[in-house]
C-alpha cells in the first residue's frame, strides 16, 4: 500500500511538477478554452446568418408577389438559401479534423498565421452549420399563431421577428446552444493536427517526456470532465428554466 | 345607410386542391357587427383571414376605408394596424407581462409614450375586469381570461374594425360567456366587428346582420330575426336543425 501510494507520488512529481512540465497542462488549458469561446462566438454569428436566411426563406418563399422589389428579394433569398444548404452539407458531411487540415495546410497554406487562429476559424465554421440548425430549428418551433398575431397588429415581418419570434426562439434554444459549447469543447481536442499545444496536446508533450501515459492522459481527461461537469450544470438550469415558463 | 367600411368584391382563395373561397362578395358598413356562420371548412377563416391579408386571395379585391388591401403599393402593415384580430388560441405573447402583450404594438408602431400606452392598457384591463393581472404572464390565466386580454390588446391600437375567428371555440363552457360579455359591449360602443362563430345565441342577439357560408360560397345573409326565423336556403335550414 505505502509502495503504491510512494510510486503515485514519484509519478506525479515527474510528470508535473520536475521542470514545472505542469505549465503545459495550464497553457495548453488556456489556449483549449481560449479556442472554444471565439470559436463559438464565430459559430453563433455564422449560425445566426444562416437560420435567419434559411427560416426567412421557408416562410416566405410561398408569399405573394408584392412588387418588383420584392421579387428580387426573393431571389437574393434563394440563391442565399442555396449557398446555405451546400455549406451546411458540406461542414455536416465531412469529419472536422479534415476540415482544420484543409483550412491550416491548404486555405493559409502559404500564409504564416497564429495557429489558435486557424483553429478559432476552423472550429468556428464547423460549429456554425450546428448552431444555425439549432436556431432554425428554435425559430421554426415556435408557434404560428405567434407570427400571425405580430403580423395582425401591424408589425412587419422584421419587427415580428426581432420583438417575438426571436425572443422566444433563443429562450428555447439556450440548451441546446449550450450543449453545443460543450461538444465544441472536446472537439478542439484534434487541434494537435495542426501542432496547436492545447491541453491534449501539452498533454502528450509530457508524455512524451517521461515517457509515461498515465499521468498526463488522465490529467487532461479529468480537466475535461470537469469543465464539461459544469456546463452541464449550466445548461440544467437554463432547461428548468426554459421548462418554468412554458405555456 | 351608413359609410361602406369593408368592401369585398369577388373574392377566389385557390389552394393547390381545394377552392376554399369562390367568388365572395359582401359589404360591411361602419357599426355593423356581422356575424359569419357555416359548417367546418366552409371557408370562414379564409375569408376572415383574408381580409387582413393573412391569406392571400389568388383574385378579387378587398377595399378597407377605401384602399385596396390586396393592392401590394398599399402599406399592409399600416393597413393592419386599423384592424384588430382575434384568434381562437388567444396567441397572446407567451415571453412579455400582459402589459407588455398590450403594450408593444402601440409603442413601437404608434409610437406611443409607454406612460400614454400603460394608461390606456390600463383602462381597457379595469374594463374587462383584469387590471389586476397586468403583471402576470400569460401563463398564469384562464382561457376565458387570456381571450379578453387578446381583445385588449387589439383593441390598445385603437381599430376601425374587430375580426374574430371562433374566439369562443378554444374554451371550457363556464368560460365562453365571459368572453361573449366582452364582444357585447364592444358592440354596443358601435364598433364594427366580423365574427366567425359557431355561438347561435350570440349570432341571434348581437350581430345586426348573419352570414351563412357553405363550400365557399355566401348562401345566405339576412338580419338575425329573418336569418334564423325564416331561413330560405334548404341548406341554411338543415344547418340551423342540427345546431340549434
Ligand atoms: N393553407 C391551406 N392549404 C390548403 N387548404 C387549406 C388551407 N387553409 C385552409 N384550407 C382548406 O380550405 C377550406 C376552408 O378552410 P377554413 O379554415 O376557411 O374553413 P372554416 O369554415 O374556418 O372551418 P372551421 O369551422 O373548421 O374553422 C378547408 O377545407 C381547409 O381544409
Ligand atoms: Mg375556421
Amino acid at each position: 500500500m505505502f509502495l503504491m501510494f510512494e510510486s503515485f507520488k514519484n509519478d506525479f512529481y515527474r510528470n508535473f511538477v520536475k521542470n514545472d512540465r505542469y505549465i503545459y497542462l495550464v497553457k495548453g488549458l488556456g489556449v483549449t478554452l481560449k479556442v472554444t469561446f471565439f470559436a463559438l462566438i464565430v459559430g453563433l454569428v455564422i449560425g445566426i446568418l444562416i437560420a435567419t436566411i434559411r427560416s426567412t426563406h421557408d416562410t416566405t418563399h410561398t408569399t405573394k408577389y408584392r412588387g418588383p422589389m420584392h421579387h428580387f428579394l426573393q431571389i437574393l433569398l434563394s440563391i442565399g438559401n442555396f449557398l446555405c444548404n451546400i455549406y451546411l452539407t458540406v461542414i455536416r458531411g465531412t469529419p472536422s479534423t479534415v476540415q482544420l487540415m484543409i483550412i491550416y495546410f491548404v486555405i493559409f497554406g502559404s500564409v504564416s498565421i497564429d495557429k489558435s487562429i486557424v483553429a478559432i476559424c476552423a472550429f468556428g465554421i464547423n460549429s456554425g452549420a450546428y448552431v444555425a440548425e439549432i436556431i432554425r430549428g428554435g425559430i421554426m418551433s415556435i408557434d404560428k399563431g405567434q407570427f400571425e398575431a405580430g403580423r395582425s397588429l401591424g408589425f412587419g415581418y422584421i419587427s415580428t421577428m426581432r420583438y417575438i419570434i426571436i425572443p422566444q426562439a433563443f429562450k428555447n434554444v439556450l440548451p441546446a446552444l449550450g450543449n453545443e459549447m460543450i461538444v465544441l469543447l472536446k472537439e478542439t481536442s484534434i487541434a494537435g493536427y495542426i501542432a496547436l499545444e492545447d491541453l491534449t496536446m501539452g498533454a502528450n508533450i509530457i508524455r512524451g517526456q517521461t515517457y509515461s501515459a498515465f499521468m498526463p492522459l488522465f490529467a487532461a481527461a479529468f480537466i475535461y470532465l470537469a469543465i464539461v461537469m459544469l456546463l452541464s450544470t449550466g445548461v440544467k438550469k437554463l432547461e428548468n428554466n426554459s421548462r418554468a415558463n412554458e405555456r | 345607410m351608413s359609410e361602406v367600411i369593408i368592401d369585398v368584391k369577388d373574392l377566389v382563395v385557390q389552394f393547390p386542391t381545394l377552392r376554399a373561397l369562390d367568388g365572395v362578395s359582401v359589404q360591411i358598413s361602419r357599426g355593423e357587427v356581422v356575424a359569419v356562420i357555416g359548417p367546418s371548412g366552409s371557408g370562414k377563416s379564409t375569408f376572415l383571414r383574408c381580409i387582413n391579408q393573412l391569406e392571400t386571395p389568388t383574385s378579387g379585391h378587398i377595399f378597407f376605408e377605401g384602399k385596396d388591401v390586396t393592392d401590394p403599393k398599399n402599406d399592409i402593415n399600416k393597413i393592419r394596424q386599423r384592424m384588430g384580430m382575434v384568434f381562437q388560441q388567444f396567441n397572446l405573447f407567451p415571453h412579455m407581462t400582459i402589459l407588455q402583450n398590450l403594450t408593444l404594438a402601440p409603442m413601437k408602431l404608434q409610437h406611443k409614450s409607454k406612460e400614454q400606452a400603460e394608461a390606456k392598457a390600463m383602462e381597457l384591463l379595469k374594463r374587462v375586469g383584469l387590471d389586476d393581472r397586468a403583471q402576470n404572464y400569460p401563463t398564469q390565466l384562464s382561457g376565458g381570461q387570456k381571450q379578453r386580454i387578446a381583445i385588449v390588446r387589439a383593441l390598445c391600437m385603437e381599430p376601425d374594425v374587430m375580426l374574430f375567428d371562433e374566439p369562443t371555440s378554444a374554451l371550457d363552457p363556464e368560460m365562453v360567456g365571459e368572453v361573449l360579455e366582452v364582444m357585447r359591449d364592444l358592440a354596443k360602443e358601435n364598433m364594427t366587428m366580423v365574427v366567425v362563430t359557431h355561438e347561435m345565441g350570440f349570432a341571434k342577439e348581437v350581430a345586426s346582420r348573419v352570414i351563412f357560408m357553405e363550400n365557399g360560397h355566401i348562401i345566405e345573409e339576412n338580419e338575425p330575426k329573418q336569418f334564423f326565423e325564416s331561413p330560405e336556403n334548404q341548406r341554411l335550414k338543415d344547418f340551423l336543425n342540427k345546431v340549434l
